[in-house]
């Protein structure tokens, strides 16, 4: 599980560096965020959640069953939208009422 | 070196679920002023920068604290602490109330009234619980909060805590705080054993990678009792990502069943460990895999998992999308993670008497990091942070601080510039970090083993630790976060030697996985309903064997 964060839509604003809970996440002298240590990371994604541009998606290591879909999050209002990008151009989508508790 | 020297009324170390609690409760109760340090950022820090599945402690309609305490008891085989349990489980219903207030969406029936799931089990959207948490902290004027601030140690003299020593890993500042009373809230220590997937996803473990028993190994150091540090945690989980079971099992009902379809829960038994010890045998057995029966489930459920999982464990539901199936259509396969000391589950950490004082003065634990009383998930530890935050208003009201020692002042930061400017070692800090965990698999009852050893394999750990300790005395940081890598493995070095100690000295298996002892395989009531505690003095761990602490009855410290 890690991140990867793309590098033409960053603005730099820093938020993801904020948010993160191991540091992992720095702020480069080209002014763009990257991850340090992409092994170190806990697959929270706090980051993406911060990230007002949706640069950062989040995937799953080969070692754990990634096949190469990237997930990022979108927010309007109380919707949190995920939205996955899958390896063969598709995308899909599940959306989240915030104010409505889980089923389970 | 830039230095830096603050001072406050309370300390509080660690902004996770716990530090946040004690830090609101002392603004509402007392003008003292108080100060959290945070590691990384009080936002998404600790257990809970997910999210979180449910409330798991919450007393039902029906039930009472007693009840609570009864369940808990049962669980852990006897070795908790009623008294702890009792006085943690009388506030759960008043922190969740509360936590409601302050955002959090809880479902409710169209009465109003929560609706639960099981016995003790509230149903959440806990997605945003911390962000909740952190901003109640932000609005409050008598909080400072310094974030990216690591703290490595306490500064105590004559068994009296007056502040603490660490660094900031962006500002590259040390920091001397000087407090009149300290609560240590950081959690419980993951990465001491080698986790399931030790390559690149080595860190999609269950407990945050980022607690590395700093509380414990501070508290170890300065001489503080501790308890129970042999009854590890090992999770049952989804097997790679390391997900909650739980929704599954309470959710959707589904069953615990072998590669053959045969339910085995009920052969083994349905404490917390059973169910790991259960999982472990079916597989060696040459039942596996084992999985959560959810085939047959309703197109309505997957699409509520998919989403109770993004709320809390998102690589769950990225894993059923990437393998193209839902969980109606395959079973959900499970393992056992490596063992963690984390003290909200079993009984792990600080000796604290029922104000959640520790053994130090002036030093008081909660949550995680707090031991004897295990099961406490997201209330326990709120409800543990709120009486740790009314004691220490007690305390500062009744003491006055004590001056830090210029003497530890100064070893401090000279043992932090020493592995800032000597670069002479062999290793890095990672590579010892794989040594560590290596050890600890093979010797100390990690997954290599199925969860067992026997007290040569426990020599030869301790052995190697004290090894790796001497060699970690010689690791180079190039800047403040390696620095912060340094001492973390440090802490679990130490961590380790207590856990290694306390598997050695509980001689019975009471707890299969947990503390799966192949020298003693059965259970010894006669010898082993006590606590086994211990304190670190002069370079050795001293076991201390304890009586339990029966019900109705309290134990408190007497200085």
């Amino acid at each position: 599980m890690s991140i990867a964060i793309d590098k033409d839509k960053c603005i730099g604003c820093g938020k993801c560096h904020t948010v993160c809970p191991g540091s992992l996440i720095k702020i480069g002298e080209d002014k763009k965020a990257f991850i340090k240590y992409p092994k170190d990371c806990w697959g929270c994604t706090s980051c993406i959640k911060e990230c007002p541009v949706y640069a950062i998606k989040f995937y799953l290591g080969a070692d754990i069953g990634g096949m190469g879909t990237f997930a990022h999050t979108e927010k309007d209002g109380y919707i949190l939208k995920w939205i996955f990008e899958h390896p063969n151009g598709e995308n899909s989508e599940i959306e989240i009422n915030q104010k409505e508790s889980n089923k389970y | 070196m830039k230095t830096e020297r603050l001072k406050t009324d309370i300390l509080i170390i660690g902004g996770g679920t716990a530090g946040c609690y004690a830090a609101l409760t002392i603004s509402e109760n007392s003008d003292a002023k108080v100060l959290i340090c945070e590691k990384a950022h009080i936002k998404r820090s600790g257990c809970l920068a997910a999210g979180v599945n449910a409330l798991n402690a919450y007393i039902v309609e029906g039930k009472t604290p007693q009840d609570y305490v009864d369940y808990a008891k049962k669980d852990a085989d006897n070795i908790v602490r009623e008294d702890l349990l009792l006085t943690m489980s009388e506030r759960l219903n008043a922190v969740t109330k509360r936590l409601e207030q302050l955002g959090l969406v809880i479902l409710k029936d169209k009465n109003g009234r929560y609706v639960t799931r099981g016995n003790r089990n509230l149903k959440i959207n806990g997605e945003n619980i911390k962000p909740i948490l952190a901003n109640a902290v932000k609005k409050l004027p008598n909080i400072d909060v310094l974030n990216r601030v690591n703290i490595t140690d306490f500064f105590v003299k004559n068994n009296r805590i007056n502040g603490a020593f660490g660094f900031g890993i962006e500002d590259e500042t040390f920091y001397i705080i000087e407090a009149n009373a300290v609560i240590v809230a950081t959690g419980g220590a993951a990465g001491l054993y080698k986790p399931n997937n030790p390559g690149f996803s080595r860190h999609k473990m269950w407990y945050p990678p980022f607690n590395t028993g700093a509380g414990y190994a501070m508290g170890i150091k300065a001489g503080a009792e501790m308890t129970t540090f042999e009854m590890r945690f090992i999770a049952l989980r989804c097997k790679d990502t390391i997900a909650p079971t739980g929704t599954l099992a309470q959710g959707v009902g589904a069953k615990q069943i072998n590669s053959l379809g045969e339910v085995y829960e009920e052969k083994y038994g349905i404490t917390t460990s059973q169910r790991v010890y259960g999982t472990v045998n079916e597989n060696q057995q040459g039942r596996g895999p084992c999985y959560l029966q959810t085939e047959g489930i309703t197109a309505e459920q997957d699409n509520s998992l998919k989403k109770a999982y993004l709320n809390m464990a998102p690589s769950q539901t990225l894993k059923w999308i990437e393998s193209g199936k839902n969980p109606s259509e395959q079973n959900v396969e499970i393992e056992g993670t490596e063992p963690y000391i984390v003290g909200g589950h079993t009984a792990s950490g600080y000796w604290v008497d029922t104000k959640r004082a520790t053994t130090v003065k002036g030093l008081f634990a909660a949550g995680d990091v707090a031991g004897g009383c295990p099961q406490k998930y997201v209330t326990g530890a709120l409800a543990e942070g709120e009486i740790a935050a009314l004691s220490a208003i007690n305390f500062v009201n009744e003491n006055n601080s004590v001056p830090i020692d210029e003497a530890l002042i100064e070893e401090h930061i000279e043992e932090a510039e020493r592995f800032l400017t000597d670069n002479n070692s062999h290793f890095t800090t990672e590579q010892l970090e794989e040594a560590m965990q290596t050890v600890m698999d093979s010797y100390a009852g990690g997954i290599k083993t199925n969860y067992r050893f026997n007290e040569k394999q426990l020599d030869i750990a301790d052995e190697k630790i004290v090894d790796i300790l001497k060699l970690s005395e010689n690791l180079y940081a190039e800047d403040f976060q390696e620095l912060m890598y340094i001492y973390e493995l440090r802490e679990r070095l130490i961590v380790c030697r207590s856990v290694i100690a306390h598997l050695k000295a509980r001689k019975e298996t009471r707890w299969h996985s947990f503390a799966e002892n192949l020298d003693y395989p059965d259970k010894d009531d006669k010898n082993f309903l006590k606590y086994v505690n211990s304190r670190y003095q002069d370079g050795k761990i001293r076991i201390i064997l304890r009586d339990l602490v029966e019900g109705g009855t309290v134990y408190e410290h007497s200085y």
